[in-house]
């Protein structure tokens, strides 16, 4: 038995060594992974307090106010009011500052954050500013989180239940013979799409129903637009797929390809954690990534209650992304294993 | 290298190949390969592995690109039509998991604007018992016969099969041979590639024998047999013939369990055998056979 068993592992460990791009792949990800993470968290201290602050210039003038001196608190440059008190409302910031010309600042009154805060602005010495007393309930964690498993999940089932389905039938020949009928590429890709869109939906909706019946998770907007939000965001998502795995043969390079692909999203585009406030290159690169557009279109509404204008220029940029890796995804494509 | 009808009269080859070369990096897979096929017959391709005869058939049926050359469909290069026109049963083609018979063959079915009636295809195919049974728990023979079944169900004017009967048992080999015969009885032209020289024998009207990427040998398999050969086989069990060569001047040829003897005059011969003692108990007399011919062309050598 022994025997058997170490000929079989002999066997399969040449098999994966020799297969250099799955090799590769197993050893580039983890690297990338622990560089990106490490860029993310690079700061060894997280501030403790998130302050907003109106500026219409988007220049922060950090001698505007001594209580700028303050350590330990995240001065954030915003540039819409209306939004910012909002987010002080939703205890998304814990503070909001204007020292343009109304010379206010707003607090929530429920906030023990804001609370403090206020203390501290107070008794920072600089110019006096009228209070603006803010209420509302905080945006709950799960409230927040929810958009981001449902949209994670949405990518992975996008991502792999394409991806590898079409690098088996590439292997296995299952494309070849396609390819021997009058289907055009676009055709199969389109169908593909379709298939998984259905899937991908119905499965979301049903977790989505599930979790606000046990967690009465808050939607405040459009049940419609965010049916719109999920339908682009999982069109371009699985047009992304067919693009990556558009010539390629092994399950275990698809794998690493789409690991590859999915890993900054999680990290990058608003998953687990705001990216509110981290570095702004990472910000810039957060946003070429659908799931960013996905989820910040969905907080918006679900969170928000936002409408379509708010949400259009996420709208647009998953339709433009859907309809490039669409049209990238049926030029690339191969039908056959060995061209 | 036209084909001739019956009454001599030249007529339009429904598939045309000229000077077809497809070359991978370092190999010449086809080298200058020419040929036409008639409407209506059964062409057949047939070679060593590694020949050339699926990248040929694949090149013919537009899922490769040749490096050069030309494929022509009813006298012009082949158009989105030809797609519609053509059934094809490749050597090896996985099928969609989980999906049973009849679900397989809806799939194809959708894929084509003009189709055969199901009905008829699956009695043809005879599944009629297989039609609710996952393709993945089809027998070898099962299995062909929905292969064959799906490259029918657009009523192909060409079908391409790509050694079909790999791999099959003798009864369902001959079973396949026989579905083919009705396929042919239709008037449908059929290009089939084939490693089974009776197979070959059987079924095709017109053979072309291929080697590392060339024609070597094209014609009827009897025009073939008679062009190549005026000899017929005395085959006898090793151990009835102890004869000294000095003795017996003919042709022979001797493995472990069998000598063969090639020869023009077989009553000459027999007589010959007598004279020599030789027990004629187990004498098998045959004709030579496309197995014979392949041989001699292709050579006996295991190719590496």
């Amino acid at each position: 038995m022994t025997r058997r068993f170490l000929a079989v592992f002999h066997a399969r460990n040449i098999e994966f060594v020799r297969d250099r791009s799955s090799v590769s792949w197993n050893l580039l990800v983890p690297v990338l992974l622990v560089l990106v993470m490490a860029w993310i968290f690079w700061e060894d201290s997280r501030p403790l307090f998130k302050v907003g602050v109106v500026d219409r210039s988007g220049e922060f003038d950090s001698d505007a106010h001594t209580f700028f001196t303050t350590r330990h608190i995240q001065f954030v440059v915003v540039d819409d009011e209306a939004l910012a008190i909002r987010k002080v409302a939703r205890h998304q910031l814990d503070m909001l500052l204007n020292l343009e010309r109304e010379r206010t600042y707003w607090v929530n009154t429920d906030s023990p954050k804001g609370y403090i805060l206020e203390k501290m602005l107070l008794g920072s010495g600089g110019t006096t500013l009228s209070k603006a007393p803010v209420s509302g309930d905080p945006v709950r964690y799960i409230d927040w989180l929810l958009p981001g498993i449902l949209g994670m999940n949405m990518m992975f089932s996008c991502f792999f239940g394409v991806g590898f389905v079409v690098v088996r039938y590439r292997k296995t020949g299952f494309l070849k013979r396609l390819n021997a009928t009058p289907l055009r590429a676009i055709e199969f890709l389109s169908a593909q799409i379709a298939s998984r869109l259905l899937i991908t939906i119905s499965s979301v909706s049903i977790v989505f129903a599930g979790t606000s019946l046990f967690l009465g998770v808050r939607m405040e907007g459009s049940y419609l637009l965010l049916f719109a939000v999920a339908a682009l965001g999982a069109i371009s998502m699985i047009a992304l797929a067919l693009v990556v795995i558009s010539r390629v043969n092994s399950e275990e390079l698809a794998s690493g390809l789409l690991n590859f692909l999915g890993w900054p999203m999680m990290l990058l585009s608003g998953v687990w954690f705001s990216m509110e406030g981290s570095n702004e290159l990472l910000q810039a690169a957060s946003q070429v990534l659908p799931l960013t557009h996905v989820l910040e279109a969905a907080r918006a509404i679900m969170i928000d209650g936002m409408g379509w204008a708010h949400v259009a220029p996420n709208l647009m940029v998953l339709f433009a992304m859907g309809a490039a890796c669409m049209t990238a995804g049926a030029i690339l494509f191969r039908w056959r294993s060995d061209t | 290298m036209g084909i001739q009808a019956d009454s001599n009269m030249s007529v339009t080859p429904v598939l045309e190949v000229r000077g077809l070369c497809k070359r991978y990096a370092g190999i010449t897979a086809v080298d200058g390969v020419s040929f036409s096929i008639v409407e209506g017959s059964c062409f057949g391709l047939l070679g060593p592995n590694g020949a050339g005869k699926t990248t040929t058939v694949e090149i013919m049926e537009g899922i490769i690109e040749p490096t050069s050359g030309e494929v022509d469909y009813l006298g012009a290069p082949r158009d989105r039509l030809f797609r519609e026109q053509i059934g094809i049963q490749f050597q090896s083609t996985a099928l969609q998991d989980y999906l049973n018979v009849e679900e397989t063959l809806r799939l194809f079915l959708g894929l084509y604007e003009h189709t055969s009636e199901l009905s008829e295809i699956v009695q043809i195919c005879a599944l009629q018992e297989l039609m609710a049974r996952d393709n993945r728990k089809l027998s070898g023979g099962q299995r062909q016969r929905l292969l064959l079944a799906i490259a029918l169900l657009n009523d192909p004017r060409v079908l391409f099969l790509d050694e079909p009967t790999t791999g099959l048992d003798p009864q369902s080999r001959r079973n396949f041979w026989h579905l083919v015969d009705r396929v042919k009885r239709e008037r449908k032209t059929i290009v089939l590639t084939t490693h089974y020289m009776e197979e070959a024998y059987r079924l095709c009207d017109e053979i072309v024998i291929m080697d590392r990427g060339k024609i070597i040998a094209q014609g009827s398999p009897t025009e073939l047999l008679a062009e190549h050969f005026d000899e017929t086989i005395l085959q006898i069990p090793a151990e009835d013939f102890n004869v000294p060569a000095e003795r017996f001047p003919y042709t022979v040829l001797n493995d472990d369990r069998n000598v063969e003897i090639s020869v023009k005059d077989v009553d000459a011969a027999i007589r010959r055998l007598i004279d020599c003692g030789v027990s004629l108990r187990h004498l098998e007399i045959r004709p030579r056979t496309l197995d014979d011919l392949f041989l001699e062309l292709t050579g006996k050598e295991l190719r590496t």
